[in-house]
């Protein structure tokens, strides 16, 4: 059972949808749920100004993106790796047991994105498609 | 909380899961708690008393399935009989062979219980399904060889609702003297349930599912069948299920089995109307979604539906905001992230399958509650597909949503 923070967020979800030219995009595909997460990220002077989600998936996974977009905003680039699944988690007060898997996709959409980020500056081409878990 | 629930109505579409006790029912289980409460095991008058009301109730079961009463048995539901029928079945006439056949869309409670005796030493085939979810007959004739004793095929699905043919099967079984048992939980109430029309040896039929209580069950076993015992102990249920017996939950699903009996045919007819309007009022109003199995032949209280791009927990949850409960494939196996093993039989895809609601209908719903849910239905569907990562296009050359 969700408790009344994850539904909040669920129900809610903040800053929904795409952004067109984003500096950073990392998606995760969750091979056990089929789940697809997408992160999109905007960044100036190493900033993340701002961040935007599509998600496929449970009311975890959802609630966990909305969350993930006003973790990131704010932060610099080089540290969002360092968000871990706990960060994620704390913030809707935990995860029913068997939904830990949403944390897991939502913290490898953050990681892409830091990396598409970097390839793009470096002009790279992204990589065929990568799948998660 | 910001997302406090506003003043809704309630809209209970999971008769598949279970139903609410009626109150004819209710009555008859309050009479029997305060004034029965005898073992009915017991020499003396409570004992006798409770004997009466137990031998009452197992009269009207075997009535309403066309039964004689020492053929009924009863368990503490519908995943206690499916283990025994099966495992009972298979451990007693092992001399005779050691193959079952069974079909891949069954409850768990027959998979797992398949499972376990294949860890015993027998063999088990798992007949597949075409798309709308039947068995596939001539995978039967096949599977069919010297060593098989039982097959068991349910009579109607949980998830989609695809009604088998269960009779023919059984005509086939013992042409070649294998047994034959059916799961007919979802069935009783809305399908027909005589055994001898089915043909079936072992029948397997609950309470909740038709308005009765939840913890009551019974094995129909035709006399002559050989099944060992389920549980060890006391001498109860002819000494073949020992353990006191639930007089008043036994009660209530005596009532709850004759009502189910007597008023199948009306049922059946009220909630095919019902099945028709919801499919002809969502098929209309949300594009991009498929049906589950075939609209004639199936249950006619059940709908599944895939809606493409949005996950079924999250639409699941989001209808269940606006008072609206459905669910996701069965609610025996909701907790897990797997697909259905059903819809992936039939042939669905995994995304498919993951974007699969089933709503099930009872007795009581009105058009006014089926126009509520679509709207809802619509609305949380546009929401999670703006939500979505998978992209829905509203035909093959149209607009994205």
């Amino acid at each position: 059972m969700y408790n009344e923070k994850v539904l909040e967020y669920f129900y809610n979800p903040k800053n929904v949808g795409v952004i067109k030219g984003a500096d950073g995009m990392g998606k995760a595909v969750c091979d056990s749920t089929g789940e697809i997460v997408k992160l999109y990220v905007k960044v100036e002077n190493g900033k993340v100004v701002d961040a935007k989600f599509q998600t496929y998936g449970s009311a975890g996974t959802i609630a966990l993106s909305s969350v993930a977009t006003e973790i990131v905003i704010g932060k610099n680039i080089e540290d969002l790796v360092k968000i871990s699944e706990e960060d994620l988690n704390s913030v809707v007060a935990g995860m029913p047991a068997d939904k830990n898997y949403c944390a897991s996709i939502v913290k490898e959409a953050i990681d892409e994105s830091v990396a598409d980020y970097k390839r793009k500056l470096v002009g790279e081409k992204k990589p065929r498609k990568k799948k998660s878990k | 909380m910001a997302n406090k629930k506003p003043e809704i109505k309630e809209v209970y579409m999971d008769y598949a899961a279970t139903t609410p006790i009626s109150s004819e029912v209710y009555r008859e289980m309050l009479d029997v708690y305060q004034k029965t409460f005898g073992n009915s095991s017991s020499l003396h008058y409570a004992g006798r008393a409770a004997q009466a009301i137990l031998e009452q109730a197992r009269i009207r079961v075997a009535k309403a399935i066309g039964a004689k009463a020492g053929e009924v048995y009863f368990t503490s539901g519908g995943t206690e009989s499916n283990n025994w029928a099966i495992k009972g079945v298979a451990r007693a006439n092992r001399g005779n062979g050691n193959h079952i056949i069974t079909s891949s869309i069954e409850h768990p409670s027959v998979l797992e219980a398949c499972r376990s005796l294949e860890k015993e030493g027998f063999r088990v085939t798992y007949i597949p399904v075409d798309s709308d979810g039947v068995v596939d007959y001539a995978a039967i004739i096949k599977a069919i060889c010297p060593e098989t004793i039982l097959i068991s095929v349910m009579l109607a699905n949980n998830e989609v609702g695809s009604i088998q043919p269960i009779r023919a099967i059984a005509e086939l079984a013992h042409s070649q003297k294998i047994l034959v048992h059916t799961d007919a939980v979802q069935a009783l109430g809305v399908l027909p349930v005589n055994v001898d029309d089915l043909g079936a040896d072992l029948v397997t039929i609950s309470a909740h599912k038709i308005y009765g209580p939840k913890g009551v069950g019974a094995l129909y076993v035709r006399k002559g069948v050989k099944i060992s015992k389920f549980m060890d102990g006391g001498e109860q249920e002819k000494d073949m299920r020992a353990g006191t017996c639930n007089i008043p939950a036994i009660a209530g699903m005596g009532r709850a089995v004759e009502i189910a009996a007597k008023e199948q045919e009306q049922t059946a007819q009220t909630l095919k109307n019902i099945k028709r309007y919801f499919w002809k009022k969502v098929s209309d109003r949300i594009y991009n979604i498929s049906l589950n199995g075939n609209l004639a032949n199936r249950l006619p209280n059940n709908l599944n539906i895939s809606f493409e791009g949005v996950e079924g927990e999250s639409l699941l949850m989001m209808l269940d905001f606006k008072g609206i409960a459905v669910s996701t494939g069965s609610a025996c196996s909701s907790g897990s992230v797997a697909p259905s093993h059903v819809l992936l039989a039939m042939g669905k895809t995994a995304e498919q399958a993951r974007s699969s609601i089933r709503f099930s209908f009872g007795k009581h719903i009105t058009p006014p509650e089926v126009d509520y849910v679509v709207e809802e239905l619509y609305k949380a569907v546009k929401k999670l597909r703006s939500i979505s990562a998978i992209r829905i296009y509203k035909d093959k050359d149209g607009e994205e949503e």
